[in-house]
């Protein structure tokens, strides 16, 4: 379909005996965000490698603009810029050279490769820095050099994995209002990220992975809504037992770390409601509030794995493993 | 957003387009690694200070106490052996830019561009035959500042600078398959120098091969260092004593033969590992 600018097709990888992608599928509509989203080792940059032509997969059929990646890599690698995980710019060559060399390998005239070094230069607040060697600059400016590079040719596919690791709050609201800026001129973006946070602002579409394996696809209302709408969360002082008791007119009751929750579809009204109905018990309340759950439970819930838990040893790995929904006990 | 026409050109068509793209390519890569060097030019040390030393300190240290047999100046004697040292060493700056640019993933950068992918590797070879040849030039004048000359005229000169060309393409190649074969650039002194250095030293670089035992001076004497070195002293008219042994009498041709066979060899291992690197 001309209308899907990336399909992804039961896409298959092993490296020896690590599975890294076990029959992922997903489709980007030409003109949207795709955010995948997973925890280390999820397979997102295996993904990535094989949309891009770095990769070759076991099996699955990878189409870029139409066009396929193992049959017709030059049309893909003409069709989309890629920012990988680790900048991949010459720490030897200023900003300037870097992406007029980029340009003159896509071919482009020299003055307009030239033109071009400088406005994205501009674009990525590095003018000043354009004259540099990219070793000496920030991981952040780093970044934001390999962004541009990727950016040279204006592809109508671009692919980012993990765009804003490592860049401080500033750098990375730049970066969103750059993708923000190319989304809106018509640019298709399939992006990986452990920020839930950019995924649901940048994201139209959010594809879940954990294990080589798709666990939850959906916008990120959708997926939010999957998990559960708003609750309504009280801690009480003393014995929950009898605040239990007034919660459960409304609703199935969990206690979780000593908070008593409960749906709360009928939202503020519902919040005065239980509060008087807990006072006329004379229980004493601690706490008492509306939840809506945020993506980082919906992640959570979904892989096992808290989103950000990077670098995760064998011992906080096994914290991320009890779910809430293990914790979860019906009262 | 851009008021700049960035149209890609239309993909060539037929392979003689595509060759040309493919030369522009490999020269646009093989640029950037030469515009590298001004930024650190510790790199070019291998191939100019080093082999400078070695010039300075064996003609002034040696030069005393070595008389070349059937006489001749050492200085002449020892220039085309450092200069085949330096070819042989070239292997070494090949293997850690190689690795690096593997290792910091400037390949992937470089592939996933609508560009040859042969080029990537082509211009890393261009440019490290440009960074060895500035340094043999270097080590040239060098040589002649120190009373080393040419008697053979133009011709002769330039079959050995051939005979050196076709060596360092050789080695070129043997240090571009050492880079894709490695982890990391870090591994490289570690797998080269321990190889690198009895090849260049098991040979008549330095000294004539005349007080050897007889074994070791039939490894030496079949080294293909040694034929590279005796050619060159051949056709530079330098002193070239102590060939008795069939490869240095036909030094010329068996030297040719090496480089042709080792880069035969050495640049079929190469592509071949690059097909695979490069395939993902
Ligand atoms: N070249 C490789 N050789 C061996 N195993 C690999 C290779 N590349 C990836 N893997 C393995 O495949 C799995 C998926 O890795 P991948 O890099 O795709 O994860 P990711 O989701 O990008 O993780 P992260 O968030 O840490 O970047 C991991 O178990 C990883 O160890
Ligand atoms: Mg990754």
């Amino acid at each position: 379909m001309a209308d899907d600018a990336v399909v992804v097709d039961d896409l298959h990888k092993h490296f020896g005996s690590t599975y890294a992608l076990r029959g992922v599928s997903l489709t980007v509509p030409a003109g949207t965000v795709c955010g995948l989203l997973g925890p280390n080792g999820a397979g997102k940059t295996t993904a990535v490698r094989i949309v891009t032509t770095l990769l070759r997969a076991d099996s699955g059929r990878v189409t870029v603009a139409g066009h396929d990646v193992t049959r017709e890599p030059d049309q893909v690698r003409r069709s989309l810029g890629l920012a990988g995980q680790a900048a991949t710019v010459d720490g030897l060559l200023t900003g300037v050279q870097n992406l007029v060399m980029i340009g003159k390998l896509y071919h482009l005239p020299s003055k307009v490769a030239k033109a071009r070094a400088d406005e994205l230069l501009e674009r990525f607040s590095l003018t000043d820095a354009g004259g540099r060697i990219a070793k000496e600059y920030s991981g952040g400016m780093r970044r934001r050099l390999d962004l541009a590079a990727s950016l040279v040719a204006a592809p109508p596919v671009l692919v980012l994995d993990e765009p804003t690791t490592g860049l401080d709050p500033h750098a990375r609201a730049e970066t969103w209002d750059v993708i923000e800026e190319l989304v809106r001129a018509g640019t298709t973006l399939l992006l990986t990220t452990q920020y839930l946070e950019e995924a649901d602002r940048l994201a139209d579409q959010i594809v879940v992975v954990d294990h080589g394996e798709v666990v939850a696809d959906g916008t990120p209302a959708a997926l939010k809504a999957e998990v559960g709408g708003q609750r309504l969360e009280v801690t009480v002082v003393g014995d929950p037992a009898a605040a239990r008791a007034v919660l459960a007119r409304h609703g199935t009751v969990t206690l979780r770390d000593g908070r008593l929750s409960v749906d709360a579809a009928g939202g503020a009204s519902r919040v005065a409601e239980v509060a008087a109905a807990l006072a006329d018990a004379g229980i004493e309340v601690d706490d008492l509030g509306l939840h809506r759950p945020s993506l980082d439970e919906v992640f959570l819930r979904l892989t096992g794995h808290a989103p950000t838990d990077t670098n995760d040893t064998a011992d906080s790995a096994d914290v991320a493993h009890t779910t809430p929904t293990s914790e979860e006990i019906p009262v | 957003m851009s008021t700049l026409d960035l149209t890609l050109p239309a993909g060539a068509t037929n392979p003689l387009a595509r060759l040309g793209w493919a030369v522009r390519d490999s020269v646009t890569v093989a640029g950037r690694s030469l515009r590298q060097i001004r930024r650190v030019p510790e790199r070019l040390s291998d191939v100019t200070i080093q082999p400078v030393m070695f010039v300075l300190l064996f003609a002034e240290v040696f030069g005393t106490a070595i008389t070349v047999p059937g006489g001749g100046s050492y200085h002449e004697y020892l220039l085309p052996g450092i200069i085949a040292q330096t070819t042989v060493f070239g292997c070494f700056g090949a293997s850690v830019s190689m690795a690096t640019d593997l290792h910091e993933g400037f390949v992937d950068r470089l592939r996933s561009l609508p560009i040859a992918r042969s080029s990537i590797i082509t211009g890393r070879l261009l440019a490290e035959l440009a960074t060895a040849s500035f340094g043999l030039a270097v080590t040239l004048v060098v040589g002649v500042i120190v009373s080393w000359r040419v008697h053979r005229g133009v011709g002769h000169t330039l079959l050995g600078l051939l005979v050196l060309a076709v060596f360092l393409i050789a080695m070129t190649w043997l240090g571009l398959l050492i880079g894709m074969l490695v982890r990391s650039p870090d591994a490289v002194p570690g797998i080269l120098f321990p190889v690198l250095f009895p090849v260049t030293f098991l040979a008549n670089t330095f000294v004539p091969l005349k007080g050897l035992p007889g074994w070791l001076r039939a490894v030496a004497e079949w080294n293909p260092v040694s034929a590279v070195v005796a050619a060159t002293r051949d056709e530079f008219g330098n002193p070239n004593p102590g060939i008795s042994s069939w490869p240095l009498r036909h030094a010329l041709p068996v030297s040719l033969g090496w480089g042709v066979g080792l880069i035969v060899v050495f640049g079929g291992l190469a592509l071949l590992r690059w097909r695979k690197v490069s395939a993902g």
